[in-house]
């Protein structure tokens, strides 16, 4: 494949509460941002990921095209999905050799309504959203099974979270969240602490190809595989206690193999574990340094965001090989893996 | 450069008003299973699935590439789900093809679908929240202003949205799968119709329908074990551009010039009206044939109107335009443009059935969405670039 | 025993209470034999059944005799349904007091999957009012199946009635959002609030965008400089709808881009105060305010715009705003 790097990522500073920005001008500075980062104002491709539900309103990407400079008209596509595969899509458009850089941002609010709820508009509609059932709930269905299948201990839950809350409070774009203390279910077995929080944010990542790459930075991180896979939707047509699709994404995406840092798209604190598992990710790996969506959760910029603090660590110099970790739908029903490196492979 | 793609089978459900008798999986089964067969494959040989519609909210079913994943073969597959308003059928296409392209995959499956019976698409585009104003009632009620403003800019003659509106469902009654097919139609069926936007009457609009459209996208080595003839994907380009903003041209777009002129040099083409033997090009308002006739380079500013009325476009023209019947005749919105991409893949694979243009050996398929601002286009061929 | 002509003049004409019942104290004792027996049997179980002819067709409901030729039938019993598509049917209006449904009904002749006769049954299509039409819905060739009663007995009437295939399902679908318009829409909701139109100079370009985004979407930059425009302008295009809409005060009503003078683009906003037929591409037109003591922070506070009376526009000056 031809190689392509991260070059730049830029995201807002996330709020617990909405700061009274539309989505479009959330998005804009961080697109001002990266432009100036990168010194490159046009790009050969742009992708963007967000949902009409979140503002309840169709055609969210539309108005956000505002904030791009659409101007004169650009080669543009939209997922209607987390960014993080707007950026598998300007990865793979990077492949055909054509272009060398390409623009990826997605942005969402979930102030503005109940998001769990929102979520169950996106389930089975016959047999699962009319029941009228929740992510969190649906969540906690995965939790359940999970730790009834290994043995795990609920504390384990309260001890990622606070790993999470830690890392967030270090990280100047994430919320600041206390210690978690003693709380009621939320629903059993998830507490408040353990699902992530209400979040309003942007992010944006800058993809270059070759030379063009390292033109643009010193350090790349050089996406050396990446890849995407579903499982069937029905929780109840699937083994919960473990995550396949995951560990097939990181089989085609190269393996996982020399991987010092992880960032994960966990929404719950009982993911963390059972991706740990899915990825063969030692204890050694340290996961979610930026705190992780337990800290910040702008979804459909959520999983973009975990690629982009992934390759901020390579470029960072702190690590020479990490991965990312996106995923979508129903109890992690489709889970995207994108691993990274400070050297550039052959393939 | 990119790998050869072809697309090796084509699958559509018939349009419909409603289609009550198949659930929302099964109407994307029905089409995805006839490109299958087309393409003489199993759910099982496909290695990716992507997928597009417009708006979430015409259905109700968000993300809905979580629910229709299993149902699409895609378990321990890759699956995605493209949106960019009306274009999305044309777009979806596109990211299908750049997976075979960019060597990724060597069998992709690409669904469009609208079920709109499920609701109501003027609800649907004009649900808005507390500060917008907008007084836009549906697509016809956006679209009015910019046919006018073609209408003063090119003096063309009244009549000739009327004369698109009939050869197009003309073209229907030749095709199986439209859903409107109106025997006998004539100018005077269409004239007698009432203005609902004016200067668009009744008949000069596209109808609302369920249905949906598949392909099978294949690299070269997939291509060769094909039952059928394939077609050539010999470019694609999508352009993009803000609704509003100073200096906008509505009524002749930037990005629509400037993406056909990126789809042409990819094919090598210099003349679109010579060298492009049959079109299907999204036409959802009668207006838009001569509007896109100078948008895509096929005459001159202000030419479009003669081009349509002489003939031009007819099936029997030197340049036939929606020879399928179009946009005009079937409607399910996101896949409006697939199905645009997937008649001109018909007809240079010369499978195009009683609307079979003789000889088309290359064709342009083309959609577009928003306010007119989102493009997408392909051009195919019989012949392998 | 018949009643007694003589009796009736007896009676007020009309229908009362009958004065008459035939019927035999707990109904006839009928033996069903082997083949209805196990129709029935089934049935009572909430299965249909059929038989197997020697032709190999199959029956239902079942008899014991191949209706064409008279040879008994054969021993095999089938499964059928319960599924199954109307072969033919009829509309009730208004139903009478026997008829096992009490609102608009169709007698239906339903054949299950997998047998080759059919069954006549009553078809329940939902609500009508009395006297209604049959419901487009209602064709041969519909797929219905058995509603079965909970309490069964072992009679035809153990299935209540037939009724449609489930075809749709409506999904109620209702989000609460607490929406905010962002910066620059409050801004200008704020200058509409105190009778102002306010728009941004784009540094770039140096047009002036309304109602303004807080930034360029043409150059992809911020905005910050206001400009405050007057209420009048001119229309660039417009539509004449004749669709009803809740936003426009009658049909027919008109829609048009207008472009305010000093602004670098169109708004769309209501054109009235003038006949539909009247409006033209180039018409000078100035905004209608409604009474101060009723302005709020909403766009509304504009009614529409109506003519200046002002000469039009040449159309060269405004080609370039379409």
């Amino acid at each position: 494949m031809r190689p392509v790097a991260v070059v730049a990522f830029a995201q807002t500073r996330h709020t617990g509460e909405d700061a009274g920005l539309s989505e479009t001008e959330l998005l804009a500075p961080v697109i001002t941002e990266i432009k100036r980062a990168t010194g490159v104002t046009r790009f050969g491709f742009t992708c963007s990921g967000s949902n009409d539900y979140l503002a309840g309103a169709p055609f969210s990407f539309v108005s956000a095209l505002d904030a791009v400079g659409a101007w004169p008209p650009i080669s543009e596509s939209h997922v209607e999905m987390d960014a993080a595969w707007a950026l598998y899509e300007a990865w793979v458009k990077l492949q055909h050799g054509e272009i060398d850089t390409a623009l990826v941002y997605g942005f969402g609010k979930t102030s503005q309504a109940a998001y769990p709820e929102v979520f169950t508009q996106g389930l089975d509609p016959y047999y699962l959203a009319p029941l009228g059932v929740d992510q969190v709930s649906l969540a906690a269905l995965q939790a359940r099974a999970y730790l009834e299948h290994t043995g795990t201990d609920e504390r384990r839950l309260q001890e990622i979270a606070a790993k999470a809350r830690a890392g967030g409070r270090d990280n100047p774009s994430a919320l600041h969240l206390d210690d978690p203390g003693e709380a009621d279910y939320e629903v059993a077995p998830l507490r408040p602490h353990d699902v992530a929080p209400v979040t309003d944010g942007a992010a944006a990542i800058v993809l270059a190809a070759g030379e063009r790459a390292r033109d643009l930075v010193e350090r790349p991180a050089w996406i050396t595989g990446i890849d995407h896979r579903s499982e069937p939707h029905q929780p109840g047509f699937r083994d919960l206690t473990c995550s396949p699709s995951t560990r097939l994404a990181a089989a085609k995406a190269g393996g996982t193999g020399g991987v010092e840092v992880a960032e994960l798209h966990t929404q719950f604190s009982h993911e963390e574990l059972i991706l740990r598992d899915a990825l063969d990710l030692g204890d050694g790996v340290a996961v979610n340094p930026s705190g992780g969506p337990l800290a910040a959760n702008p979804v459909m910029a959520t999983g973009l965001i975990r690629i982009g603090e992934a390759a901020a660590r390579i470029a960072g110099g702190t690590a020479g090989r990490v991965l990312a970790h996106a995923t979508s739908g129903p109890c992690l029903q489709q889970n995207l893996v994108c691993v990274m490196s400070g050297e550039q492979s052959d393939g | 450069m990119a790998n050869p793609c072809a697309v090796i089978g084509v699958g559509q459900t018939a349009y419909r008003t409603k289609r009550p008798d198949v659930s929302m999986a099964g109407l994307l089964r029905e089409a995805a299973r006839r490109a299958l067969d087309d393409a003489g494959l199993t759910w099982t040989d496909i290695d990716a699935v992507v997928i597009g519609k417009a708006p979430d909210l015409f259905e109700g079913v968000m993300t809905p590439e979580g629910y229709l994943a299993d149902a699409l073969g895609a378990s321990g597959k890759p699956i995605m789900r493209v949106h960019t308003a009306g274009s999305v059928g044309g777009s979806t296409a596109i990211v299908a093809a750049s997976l075979v392209q960019s060597g990724v995959h060597d069998r992709v499956l690409t669904v469009a679908w609208e079920k709109q019976s499920e609701s109501n698409a003027t609800w649907g585009l004009t649900v808005s929240g507390p500060f917008t104003t907008s007084l836009v009632v549906g697509a016809g009620g956006y679209f009015a202003p910019h046919i006018r403003a073609y209408m003063r800019r090119s003096g063309a003659p009244d009549h000739i949205g009327t004369l698109v509106a009939v050869k197009d469902r003309q073209n229907a009654l030749k095709n199986p799968y439209a859903h409107l097919r109106i025997p006998g139609i004539s100018r005077e069926m269409v004239e007698s119709t009432p203005m609902l936007w004016e200067p668009i009457r009744y008949l000069e609009t596209c109808p609302s329908s369920d249905g949906a459209c598949a392909m099978v996208l294949a690299s070269e080595d997939a291509a060769k074990a094909a039952p059928n003839r394939p077609a050539w994907v010999h470019g694609t380009a999508m352009r993009s551009e803000p609704i509003f903003f100073a200096g906008r041209d509505t009524v002749n777009p930037q990005g629509g010039k400037d993406c056909a002129a990126d789809v042409y040099r990819q094919a090598g083409i210099s003349d679109p009206r010579r060298e492009i033997d049959v079109a299907e090009v999204y036409v959802p308002f009668s207006w838009y044939e001569p509007m896109w006739l100078e948008n895509l380079g096929f005459c001159g500013e202000g030419e479009g109107w003669k081009l349509t009325e002489a003939g031009a476009t007819a099936l029997d023209g030197d340049i036939p335009w929606n020879a399928s019947g179009g946009v005009l005749s079937s409607n399910p919105i996101g896949a409006s443009g697939m199905i645009r991409f997937a008649e001109a893949a018909l007809q240079v694979r010369g499978m195009a059935g009683e609307h079979q243009v003789d000889g088309a050996r290359r064709a342009l398929g083309h959609a577009y969405g928003g306010g007119a601002q989102f493009f997408a286009m392909w051009i195919v061929g019989s012949d392998k670039p | 025993m018949p009643s007694d002509p003589a009796s009736v003049p007896f009676d007020s004409g009309k229908t009362s209470e009958p004065n008459h019942v035939l019927e035999f104290p707990g109904g006839y004792t009928r033996s069903v034999g082997p083949v209805i027996g196990r129709f029935l049997s089934d049935l009572r179980d909430g299965r249909l059944t059929g038989v197997r002819t020697k032709a190999g067709r199959v029956l239902f409901p079942p008899v014991e005799y191949d209706p064409d030729t008279g040879d008994d039938v054969t021993g095999e019993f089938v499964d059928v349904g319960p599924i199954g598509t109307v072969t033919s049917w009829s509309w009730v209006p208004n139903p009478r007091k026997t008829h096992p449904l009490d609102r608009p009904f169709a007698w239906a002749l339903i054949r299950p999957d997998g047998a080759d006769t059919a069954l006549l049954h009553a078809l329940d299509m939902g609500v009508f009012e009395p006297g209604a039409k049959p419901p487009r819905a209602l064709r041969t060739g519909m797929r219905v199946r058995p509603r079965w009663r909970a309490e069964r007995v072992g009679g035809i009437g153990d299935i209540e009635c037939f009724q449609p295939e489930v075809t749709m399902i409506t999904a109620p679908s209702r989000l609460e959002y607490r929406l905010q318009g962002g910066r620059a829409l409050d801004r200008f909701l704020e200058g509409i609030e105190q009778g102002r139109i306010l728009g941004h100079r784009c540094d770039v370009c140096g047009q002036v965008i309304v109602p303004m985004k807080g930034l360029c979407p043409k150059d992809g930059v911020p905005t910050s400089e206001e400009v405050e425009l007057p209420g009048t302008g001119t229309v660039t295009t417009f539509a004449v709808n004749n669709l009803p809409d809740p936003r426009a005060p009658e049909v027919p009503f008109v829609s048009a881009y207008i472009l305010l003078d000093g602004a670098g683009l169109t708004m769309l906003a209501l054109v009235a105060g003038v006949p539909a037929d009247q409006v033209r591409m180039g018409m000078r037109v100035r905004a209608a305010w409604r009474p101060r003591e009723e302005w709020t922070r909403s766009m509304a506070n504009i009614r529409w715009f109506e003519p200046t009376g002002e000469p039009d526009v040449p159309f060269d000056e405004i080609k370039d705003y379409l």
